[in-house]
Protein backbone atom coordinates (compact mmCIF):
# COMPACT_ATOMS: atom_id res chain seq x y z
CA UNK A 1 0.00 0.00 0.00
CA UNK A 2 2.99 2.23 0.10
CA UNK A 3 2.07 3.58 -3.15
CA UNK A 4 -1.12 5.27 -2.26
CA UNK A 5 0.79 8.05 0.01
CA UNK A 6 3.48 9.09 -2.53
CA UNK A 7 4.81 11.83 -0.62
CA UNK A 8 5.46 14.22 -3.44
CA UNK A 9 3.56 17.82 -4.30
CA UNK A 10 0.24 17.17 -6.02
CA UNK A 11 0.64 18.85 -9.34
CA UNK A 12 -1.69 19.51 -12.50
CA UNK A 13 -0.82 17.33 -15.64
CA UNK A 14 -2.22 17.55 -18.82
CA UNK A 15 -4.03 14.61 -19.76
CA UNK A 16 -4.56 13.79 -23.77
CA UNK A 17 -7.89 12.25 -24.38
CA UNK A 18 -7.21 8.73 -26.28
CA UNK A 19 -10.57 7.37 -26.98
CA UNK A 20 -14.29 7.54 -25.86
CA UNK A 21 -16.79 4.79 -24.74
CA UNK A 22 -20.59 5.37 -24.21
CA UNK A 23 -21.05 3.30 -21.52
CA UNK A 24 -25.06 3.69 -21.89
CA UNK A 25 -27.38 7.27 -23.51
CA UNK A 26 -26.17 8.86 -20.73
CA UNK A 27 -22.53 7.71 -19.33
CA UNK A 28 -19.00 7.96 -21.21
CA UNK A 29 -15.95 6.64 -20.39
CA UNK A 30 -13.10 8.74 -21.20
CA UNK A 31 -9.44 6.55 -21.40
CA UNK A 32 -6.33 9.24 -20.81
CA UNK A 33 -2.70 9.45 -21.52
CA UNK A 34 -1.04 11.05 -18.73
CA UNK A 35 2.40 12.04 -19.07
CA UNK A 36 4.34 10.72 -16.22
CA UNK A 37 1.41 9.29 -14.25
CA UNK A 38 2.80 8.24 -10.56
CA UNK A 39 0.23 4.91 -10.66
CA UNK A 40 -2.61 4.27 -8.53
CA UNK A 41 -4.75 2.20 -6.23
CA UNK A 42 -8.21 0.90 -7.31
CA UNK A 43 -10.76 3.30 -5.29
CA UNK A 44 -8.57 6.53 -5.60
CA UNK A 45 -9.81 9.51 -7.85
CA UNK A 46 -8.74 12.11 -9.58
CA UNK A 47 -9.59 16.33 -9.45
CA UNK A 48 -10.37 17.80 -12.86
CA UNK A 49 -10.24 21.15 -13.56
CA UNK A 50 -11.42 22.86 -16.78
CA UNK A 51 -10.81 26.74 -17.73
CA UNK A 52 -13.48 28.76 -19.73
CA UNK A 53 -11.59 31.23 -22.01
CA UNK A 54 -12.58 34.12 -19.97
CA UNK A 55 -10.29 32.43 -17.11
CA UNK A 56 -13.06 30.80 -14.63
CA UNK A 57 -12.61 27.49 -13.52
CA UNK A 58 -14.35 24.43 -12.33
CA UNK A 59 -13.46 21.33 -10.91
CA UNK A 60 -14.86 18.09 -10.10
CA UNK A 61 -13.55 14.48 -8.61
CA UNK A 62 -14.33 11.41 -10.65
CA UNK A 63 -13.22 8.14 -9.44
CA UNK A 64 -10.18 6.01 -11.72
CA UNK A 65 -12.51 3.12 -13.21
CA UNK A 66 -8.97 1.83 -14.68
CA UNK A 67 -7.08 -1.27 -13.22
CA UNK A 68 -3.81 0.08 -12.30
CA UNK A 69 -2.03 -2.46 -14.57
CA UNK A 70 -3.20 -0.75 -17.47
CA UNK A 71 -0.88 2.25 -18.97
CA UNK A 72 -3.94 4.22 -19.80
CA UNK A 73 -6.36 6.27 -16.98
CA UNK A 74 -10.02 5.71 -17.71
CA UNK A 75 -12.49 7.90 -15.78
CA UNK A 76 -16.50 7.11 -16.46
CA UNK A 77 -18.79 10.23 -16.12
CA UNK A 78 -22.19 10.65 -16.49
CA UNK A 79 -24.31 13.65 -17.93
CA UNK A 80 -25.89 15.65 -15.27
CA UNK A 81 -28.35 17.70 -17.16
CA UNK A 82 -27.86 20.44 -14.89
CA UNK A 83 -24.23 20.01 -14.37
CA UNK A 84 -20.74 22.76 -15.20
CA UNK A 85 -18.52 20.06 -16.03
CA UNK A 86 -20.13 16.72 -16.50
CA UNK A 87 -22.12 17.67 -19.78
CA UNK A 88 -18.86 18.42 -21.45
CA UNK A 89 -16.90 15.73 -20.61
CA UNK A 90 -19.43 13.24 -21.48
CA UNK A 91 -20.53 15.01 -24.77
CA UNK A 92 -18.58 17.36 -25.85
CA UNK A 93 -14.73 16.55 -25.39
CA UNK A 94 -13.38 14.63 -28.46
CA UNK A 95 -10.47 12.62 -28.81
CA UNK A 96 -7.00 14.26 -28.96
CA UNK A 97 -8.59 16.95 -26.70
CA UNK A 98 -6.71 18.11 -23.34
CA UNK A 99 -7.63 18.21 -19.93
CA UNK A 100 -6.21 18.81 -16.74
CA UNK A 101 -5.81 16.70 -13.69
CA UNK A 102 -4.36 15.88 -10.40
CA UNK A 103 -3.98 12.65 -8.02
CA UNK A 104 -4.76 9.81 -7.55
CA UNK A 105 -5.76 11.21 -4.30
CA UNK A 106 -7.30 9.08 -1.80
CA UNK A 107 -6.34 6.44 0.51
CA UNK A 108 -8.95 5.56 2.56
CA UNK A 109 -11.71 4.22 -0.15
CA UNK A 110 -8.94 1.90 -1.51
CA UNK A 111 -8.33 -1.59 -2.25
CA UNK A 112 -5.42 -3.86 -3.72
CA UNK A 113 -5.30 -7.87 -4.10
CA UNK A 114 -3.42 -8.12 -0.71
CA UNK A 115 -5.93 -6.34 1.25
CA UNK A 116 -7.56 -9.82 -0.05
CA UNK A 117 -11.57 -10.34 1.10
CA UNK A 118 -14.31 -11.77 0.94
CA UNK A 119 -15.36 -8.38 -0.89
CA UNK A 120 -19.10 -7.66 -1.34
CA UNK A 121 -19.39 -4.18 -3.41
CA UNK A 122 -22.50 -2.69 -3.29
CA UNK A 123 -22.98 0.32 -6.56
CA UNK A 124 -26.00 2.52 -6.91
CA UNK A 125 -25.60 3.75 -10.28
CA UNK A 126 -22.39 5.17 -11.73
CA UNK A 127 -20.82 4.31 -8.02
CA UNK A 128 -19.86 1.06 -10.05
CA UNK A 129 -16.67 3.65 -11.34
CA UNK A 130 -14.42 2.92 -8.64
CA UNK A 131 -16.00 -0.63 -7.27
CA UNK A 132 -14.96 -1.06 -11.30
CA UNK A 133 -11.17 -0.24 -10.84
CA UNK A 134 -11.11 -3.04 -8.40
CA UNK A 135 -12.90 -5.33 -10.30
CA UNK A 136 -10.53 -5.11 -12.85
CA UNK A 137 -7.60 -5.50 -10.96
CA UNK A 138 -8.74 -8.51 -9.43
CA UNK A 139 -9.07 -9.89 -12.88
CA UNK A 140 -5.88 -9.05 -14.58
CA UNK A 141 -4.42 -9.53 -11.45
CA UNK A 142 -5.93 -13.35 -11.75
CA UNK A 143 -7.21 -13.09 -8.11
CA UNK A 144 -9.76 -15.74 -7.28
CA UNK A 145 -10.48 -13.59 -4.03
CA UNK A 146 -14.27 -14.18 -3.37
CA UNK A 147 -16.54 -10.93 -4.41
CA UNK A 148 -20.07 -10.40 -4.55
CA UNK A 149 -20.85 -7.15 -6.18
CA UNK A 150 -24.79 -5.73 -5.87
CA UNK A 151 -25.37 -3.35 -8.46
CA UNK A 152 -28.49 -1.09 -8.48
CA UNK A 153 -29.19 0.40 -11.76
CA UNK A 154 -32.49 2.22 -13.22
CA UNK A 155 -33.09 0.31 -15.92
CA UNK A 156 -30.79 -2.47 -18.15
CA UNK A 157 -29.64 0.14 -20.20
CA UNK A 158 -28.19 1.95 -17.56
CA UNK A 159 -25.94 -0.73 -16.37
CA UNK A 160 -22.89 0.50 -17.10
CA UNK A 161 -20.16 -1.84 -18.05
CA UNK A 162 -22.46 -4.84 -18.05
CA UNK A 163 -21.09 -6.80 -21.27
CA UNK A 164 -17.69 -6.89 -19.25
CA UNK A 165 -19.38 -7.68 -15.62
CA UNK A 166 -20.85 -10.24 -17.55
CA UNK A 167 -17.23 -11.78 -19.05
CA UNK A 168 -15.95 -11.29 -15.97
CA UNK A 169 -18.58 -12.87 -13.80
CA UNK A 170 -18.09 -15.80 -16.14
CA UNK A 171 -14.47 -16.74 -15.77
CA UNK A 172 -14.65 -18.77 -13.04
CA UNK A 173 -12.67 -17.29 -10.17
CA UNK A 174 -15.74 -16.30 -8.28
CA UNK A 175 -17.37 -13.00 -8.79
CA UNK A 176 -20.99 -12.91 -8.94
CA UNK A 177 -22.60 -9.55 -9.65
CA UNK A 178 -26.52 -9.19 -8.89
CA UNK A 179 -28.35 -6.82 -10.54
CA UNK A 180 -31.53 -4.89 -9.18
CA UNK A 181 -33.10 -2.85 -11.50
CA UNK A 182 -35.17 0.15 -10.11
CA UNK A 183 -37.92 1.47 -12.76
CA UNK A 184 -38.24 -0.58 -16.14
CA UNK A 185 -37.16 -3.85 -16.11
CA UNK A 186 -36.98 -5.46 -19.90
CA UNK A 187 -39.92 -8.00 -19.96
CA UNK A 188 -38.20 -11.04 -18.68
CA UNK A 189 -36.51 -10.18 -16.08
CA UNK A 190 -35.81 -12.70 -13.53
CA UNK A 191 -33.71 -10.74 -11.40
CA UNK A 192 -34.76 -8.26 -8.75
CA UNK A 193 -36.90 -5.41 -9.02
CA UNK A 194 -36.32 -2.76 -6.43
CA UNK A 195 -34.11 -0.29 -4.78
CA UNK A 196 -31.67 -1.98 -2.66
CA UNK A 197 -32.31 -2.80 0.56
CA UNK A 198 -31.74 -5.09 4.34
CA UNK A 199 -33.15 -8.10 2.57
CA UNK A 200 -31.41 -7.52 -0.41
CA UNK A 201 -28.05 -7.01 1.28
CA UNK A 202 -29.30 -9.85 3.86
CA UNK A 203 -28.81 -12.24 0.72
CA UNK A 204 -25.75 -10.54 -0.96
CA UNK A 205 -23.53 -10.32 2.30
CA UNK A 206 -20.59 -12.93 2.93
CA UNK A 207 -21.28 -14.00 6.78
CA UNK A 208 -19.72 -11.86 9.25
CA UNK A 209 -17.88 -14.25 10.72
CA UNK A 210 -15.90 -14.61 7.54
CA UNK A 211 -14.57 -10.90 8.08
CA UNK A 212 -15.87 -9.48 4.77
CA UNK A 213 -14.38 -6.24 3.52
CA UNK A 214 -17.03 -4.30 2.00
CA UNK A 215 -17.15 -1.17 -0.48
CA UNK A 216 -20.16 0.68 -0.98
CA UNK A 217 -20.43 3.58 -3.12
CA UNK A 218 -23.37 5.67 -4.98
CA UNK A 219 -25.85 8.45 -3.65
CA UNK A 220 -25.68 9.19 -0.31
CA UNK A 221 -29.48 7.71 0.59
CA UNK A 222 -28.12 4.48 -0.89
CA UNK A 223 -24.86 4.65 0.84
CA UNK A 224 -25.76 5.28 4.13
CA UNK A 225 -28.93 2.88 4.34
CA UNK A 226 -26.54 0.28 3.07
CA UNK A 227 -23.73 0.69 5.46
CA UNK A 228 -26.30 0.70 8.47
CA UNK A 229 -28.02 -2.56 7.18
CA UNK A 230 -24.62 -4.14 6.58
CA UNK A 231 -23.86 -3.10 10.61
CA UNK A 232 -27.37 -4.41 11.72
CA UNK A 233 -26.50 -7.63 10.28
CA UNK A 234 -22.86 -7.70 12.34
CA UNK A 235 -20.89 -6.44 10.29
CA UNK A 236 -17.62 -5.14 11.74
CA UNK A 237 -18.07 -1.02 10.81
CA UNK A 238 -14.54 -0.38 10.15
CA UNK A 239 -14.68 -3.06 7.40
CA UNK A 240 -17.30 -0.79 5.54
CA UNK A 241 -15.58 1.75 3.55
CA UNK A 242 -18.55 4.16 1.95
CA UNK A 243 -17.97 6.51 -0.83
CA UNK A 244 -21.52 9.05 -1.26
CA UNK A 245 -21.65 11.21 -4.45
CA UNK A 246 -23.80 13.94 -2.18
CA UNK A 247 -24.19 16.67 -4.10
CA UNK A 248 -20.87 16.32 -6.71
CA UNK A 249 -22.74 20.17 -8.89
CA UNK A 250 -22.14 17.53 -11.99
CA UNK B 1 -31.37 20.41 -0.02
CA UNK B 2 -31.59 17.88 3.31
CA UNK B 3 -28.39 17.65 5.42
CA UNK B 4 -28.17 13.65 4.42
CA UNK B 5 -28.49 14.74 0.65
CA UNK B 6 -24.97 16.98 1.60
CA UNK B 7 -23.21 14.81 3.33
CA UNK B 8 -19.89 13.63 1.46
CA UNK B 9 -16.79 11.05 2.97
CA UNK B 10 -13.93 12.48 4.14
CA UNK B 11 -12.55 10.67 1.27
CA UNK B 12 -14.15 13.30 -0.74
CA UNK B 13 -11.39 16.38 0.47
CA UNK B 14 -8.25 14.29 -0.44
CA UNK B 15 -7.22 16.63 -3.20
CA UNK B 16 -8.13 19.34 -0.68
CA UNK B 17 -6.54 18.11 1.72
CA UNK B 18 -3.12 17.66 -0.15
CA UNK B 19 -3.05 20.99 -0.67
CA UNK B 20 -2.29 21.54 2.85
CA UNK B 21 -0.59 18.48 3.81
CA UNK B 22 2.26 16.81 2.45
CA UNK B 23 0.68 13.40 3.22
CA UNK B 24 -2.25 11.44 2.09
CA UNK B 25 -4.90 12.38 5.06
CA UNK B 26 -7.79 10.09 4.79
CA UNK B 27 -6.65 7.39 5.59
CA UNK B 28 -4.97 9.47 8.24
CA UNK B 29 -6.30 8.69 12.13
CA UNK B 30 -7.91 11.25 14.48
CA UNK B 31 -9.01 11.71 17.74
CA UNK B 32 -12.74 13.45 18.34
CA UNK B 33 -12.20 16.23 21.14
CA UNK B 34 -15.69 16.16 21.46
CA UNK B 35 -16.72 12.27 21.89
CA UNK B 36 -13.07 10.51 22.01
CA UNK B 37 -14.06 8.98 18.83
CA UNK B 38 -10.93 7.60 16.48
CA UNK B 39 -11.59 7.19 13.04
CA UNK B 40 -9.89 7.21 9.42
CA UNK B 41 -10.43 11.22 8.25
CA UNK B 42 -11.87 9.35 4.86
CA UNK B 43 -14.55 7.91 7.13
CA UNK B 44 -16.13 11.04 8.84
CA UNK B 45 -18.68 13.41 7.68
CA UNK B 46 -17.64 15.86 4.99
CA UNK B 47 -19.50 18.54 3.77
CA UNK B 48 -18.04 20.58 1.08
CA UNK B 49 -19.34 21.68 -2.11
CA UNK B 50 -18.18 22.46 -6.01
CA UNK B 51 -18.25 26.47 -5.43
CA UNK B 52 -18.22 26.61 -1.70
CA UNK B 53 -14.76 27.92 -0.31
CA UNK B 54 -13.84 25.53 1.25
CA UNK B 55 -14.96 22.14 3.42
CA UNK B 56 -16.09 21.40 6.96
CA UNK B 57 -15.37 17.60 8.69
CA UNK B 58 -17.37 16.25 11.54
CA UNK B 59 -17.37 13.28 13.42
CA UNK B 60 -19.25 10.42 11.82
CA UNK B 61 -20.17 9.52 15.44
CA UNK B 62 -21.05 12.78 17.27
CA UNK B 63 -21.25 15.19 14.52
CA UNK B 64 -18.80 17.69 16.24
CA UNK B 65 -16.94 19.86 13.59
CA UNK B 66 -13.07 17.99 13.33
CA UNK B 67 -11.49 19.82 10.75
CA UNK B 68 -12.41 23.20 8.94
CA UNK B 69 -10.23 24.03 5.85
CA UNK B 70 -10.86 27.46 4.05
CA UNK B 71 -9.26 28.11 0.42
CA UNK B 72 -10.05 31.76 -0.41
CA UNK B 73 -8.03 35.05 -1.14
CA UNK B 74 -4.87 33.42 -1.96
CA UNK B 75 -5.01 31.44 1.56
CA UNK B 76 -5.28 28.59 3.44
CA UNK B 77 -6.80 28.73 6.59
CA UNK B 78 -7.09 25.42 8.63
CA UNK B 79 -9.22 24.72 12.17
CA UNK B 80 -8.28 21.78 13.84
CA UNK B 81 -9.97 22.58 17.26
CA UNK B 82 -12.02 19.68 16.99
CA UNK B 83 -9.00 17.24 16.66
CA UNK B 84 -7.35 15.94 19.49
CA UNK B 85 -4.22 14.19 17.63
CA UNK B 86 -4.22 12.82 13.96
CA UNK B 87 -1.98 10.37 13.27
CA UNK B 88 -0.13 9.40 9.86
CA UNK B 89 1.45 7.13 8.28
CA UNK B 90 5.22 7.99 7.63
CA UNK B 91 5.50 6.53 4.27
CA UNK B 92 9.34 7.09 4.26
CA UNK B 93 9.34 3.88 7.31
CA UNK B 94 9.67 0.67 6.56
CA UNK B 95 7.32 -1.40 7.82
Amino acid sequence: MAGTALQRRLIWRTAEVQDLVDETPRVRSLVLEVPDWPGHVPGQHVDVRLTAEDGYQAQRSYSIASSPTGERVTLTVERLEDGEVSPYLAAELRVGDRLELRGPVGGYFVWDVSLGGPLLLVAGGSGICPLMAMLRLRHAAGSAVPTRLLYSSRSLEDVIYRDELDRMAADGTGLEVIHTLTRSVPQAWAGLHRRIDAAMLSAAAWPPADQPLSFICGPTPLVESAAESLVHLGHEPTRIKTERFGPTGG
Amino acid sequence: MTEQALRLDGNAAAGLLREVFVHELTDARGACAGCGAVGAMGAQHLYMSPRSPGAVLRCSACESVLMVVVHAGGRFRLGLQGLMWLEMRDAAATT
